[in-house]
């Protein structure tokens, strides 16, 4: 059942490359489909780049074990939201044409600006590559039986056939479909299993703490260092805003209004889905109870599943497992795609052949770019195998709000910005993200086991971010720039008109 | 008033609103996190039976995102595409 459901999704996603595919015919259709996206679709594919397995599987499967504990991700994941609508999304369509990057050196010199963007970029997409393959291999591993690197094999090439050929329109409907299907799957599991509590979510969580105490109901473990949350919410906050795959998006509608009409969408979509996590986590607690999912899986990544299984049986658990494979597929090939355009946008075109390529050459090696990616995806995913990849998410969001979102905000607000601080702040964010990760308790005592951490905090964002922020600002300060400076009225001008 | 003054007006007007709503984002946020962080016990108090205090608030926390991107979006396409649309005939 769950085979027939998984074959339905990818003849059915495939059916869509292929359409797509006749349509990307140059490299403005391969990155941005065309510009023509409305705002529901875009919305739609924003919730799906965004929703990945690590929230349906991973949160539902924190709150079935933890309670409140795992709805601190929840709520940490949607508050991103706000700040791309205020603060980045029409400014980015107005000011950039493919990647974030274009928006950074929009006024500051080209080569500096964009390789260390691409630095960013790059380590941001292929630590979010790792978390998502690790976890798709192993659902696929314990859902079909099927080997390991196998499903990570399966995954990497599915997902290479949508963006090679199809581009992002391919990527685009991909997310919508999967979003589609992620947003009716979720709900409809909550509706069943509210259904046995006289609809009431109350009654659900009164269930919960008679059954397993009240402290389910409040905050336990999971923050036990007030530091530790402050920093893990900064860089939740901040990330989304930092994130190439979800910036790229705002490329693929019309106009200003289109992109603020998104994040609406998006918001809404995201919102409703992560008040659903709330539902099906302490559902499964109930229904299918702790033992039970801990058995399945330690970290409690089945709970979902194992829950559509209690209420509706195999078919539901067949459709509900189909649909979290579509998440996976969905996200890595988002992921791919934004990488893609910062090897051939941002490195190739403006760096190597300082912005004279052809339609064609750009075409090419935006798909030789994806291939590439693709295949490092796959070696990614077979190299981590049976490592607890959990915390990189968490670091992907951390290096995103450190090296991407300062540099990015700065450029479009502030006229003393120059090209040394853009590059200056976008380096030390990634290193410093990257170093204090290394010396975490996370890496030093869960990953290599050693006795005690040198950094105390398990998430960097607190110390990376505020010093990607101060490098920008001595560097402006010492090294002044004044064309970059001329030339920020054209910024102030198309933030408002776009041309 | 000539057009240019009026659009940097306009920009003014743009970015203090997104400024302040993303002050009173971080605030309501951070405020869920900190009470996460130093009062447990407060946020394991039950309202009615079944809905703690945390429950509530993290609800409302989603709640406050929504409200706050309604403001941003009622503003912009009420007042600000009206203006942006008037100005670009006279630029």
């Amino acid at each position: 059942m769950t085979i027939a459901f998984f074959f339905i999704f990818i003849l059915f996603s495939l059916g869509i490359t292929y359409v797509a595919a006749r349509r990307t015919r140059d490299a403005e259709h391969f990155y941005t489909a065309g510009g023509q996206v409305t705002g529901l679709q875009n919305g739609l594919a924003l919730a799906g780049d965004y929703m990945s397995a690590a929230s349906f599987l991973g949160i539902a499967g924190l709150v079935s074990l933890s309670g409140f504990d795992g709805l601190i991700y929840s709520i940490g994941f949607l508050v991103g939201w706000p700040v791309v609508m205020f603060l980045i999304a029409e400014p980015l369509r107005n000011l950039g044409k493919y990647t974030f990057a274009d928006v950074v050196a929009f006024r500051l010199r080209q080569a500096p600006v964009r390789v260390a963007a691409a630095i960013g970029s790059l380590a941001v997409v292929s630590f979010y590559l790792i978390a998502q393959m690790v976890g798709a291999g192993n659902l696929i591993h314990l859902l079909f039986g099927l080997q390991y690197e196998y499903a990570v094999a399966i995954v990497g090439v599915v997902m290479l056939a949508y963006v090679l050929f199809g581009g992002m329109m391919a990527t685009t409907w991909v997310q919508i479909v999967k979003a589609v299907l992620l947003l009716s799957g979720a709900f409809l599991l909550a509706v069943i299993t509210l259904a046995k509590f006289g609809f009431n979510p109350l009654a659900l969580f009164r269930a919960a703490s008679d059954q397993y105490g009240i402290a389910v109901l409040g905050p336990g473990r999971l923050v036990s260092n007030p530091l530790d949350a402050m920093s893990l919410g900064l860089a939740l906050m901040l990330g989304t805003a930092g994130l190439p795959h979800i910036l790229m998006r705002f490329y693929t509608v019309p106009n200003a209004r289109t992109a603020r009409t998104s994040v609406s969408y998006a918001t809404a979509f995201i919102g409703f889905f992560y008040l659903l996590t709330f539902i099906l986590g302490f559902g499964a607690m109930v229904l299918v109870g702790q033992p039970a999912i801990r058995a399945m899986d330690a970290g409690g990544n089945m709970a979902a599943p194992l829950l559509a299984q209690t209420v509706g049986g195999d078919a539901f658990l067949g459709f509900i497992s189909a649909v979290a494979f579509a998440t996976i597929l969905a996200v890595v090939a988002g992921l791919t795609l934004a990488g893609a355009a910062t090897l051939s946008h941002d490195l190739w075109v403006n760096v190597v052949r300082h912005g004279a390529a052809s339609d064609v050459e750009q075409l090419r090696v935006a798909r030789g770019s994806t291939v590439l990616l693709g295949a490092l995806a796959i070696g990614l995913g077979i190299a981590f195998k049976g490592q607890n990849v959990a915390y990189m998410v968490g670091l992907a969001f951390a290096i995103a709000a450190s090296a991407n979102f300062p540099a990015l905000v700065l450029s479009i607000f502030w006229r003393k910005f120059t090209t040394r601080a853009a590059q200056m702040s976008m380096l030390v964010g990634t290193a410093s993200a990257l170093l204090l990760i290394y010396l975490s308790p996370t890496i030093q005592i869960d990953v290599l086991k050693n006795g005690s951490a040198w950094f105390p905090l398990r998430n960097p964002g607190l110390v990376s971010i505020p010093l990607s922020f101060v490098v920008a600002f001595v560097v402006s300060w010492l090294w002044p720039e004044p064309e970059a400076e001329a030339r920020f009225s054209e910024v102030e001008r198309r933030v408002h008109f776009s041309k | 008033m000539n057009h240019l003054d009026e659009l940097k007006a306009l920009d003014g007007a743009r970015w203090r609103i997104a400024i302040w709503l993303t002050v009173a984002m971080m605030v309501v946020y951070f405020a869920f996190i900190l009470l996460v962080a130093y009062d447990k016990p407060l946020l394991t108090q039950v309202v009615v039976p079944g809905l703690s205090l945390g429950i509530l608030f993290g609800a409302l926390v989603i709640v406050a995102a929504w409200l706050f991107i309604w403001i941003y979006v009622r503003w912009a396409n009420q007042h600000y595409d009206a203006k942006i649309e008037a100005l670009k005939g006279r630029m």
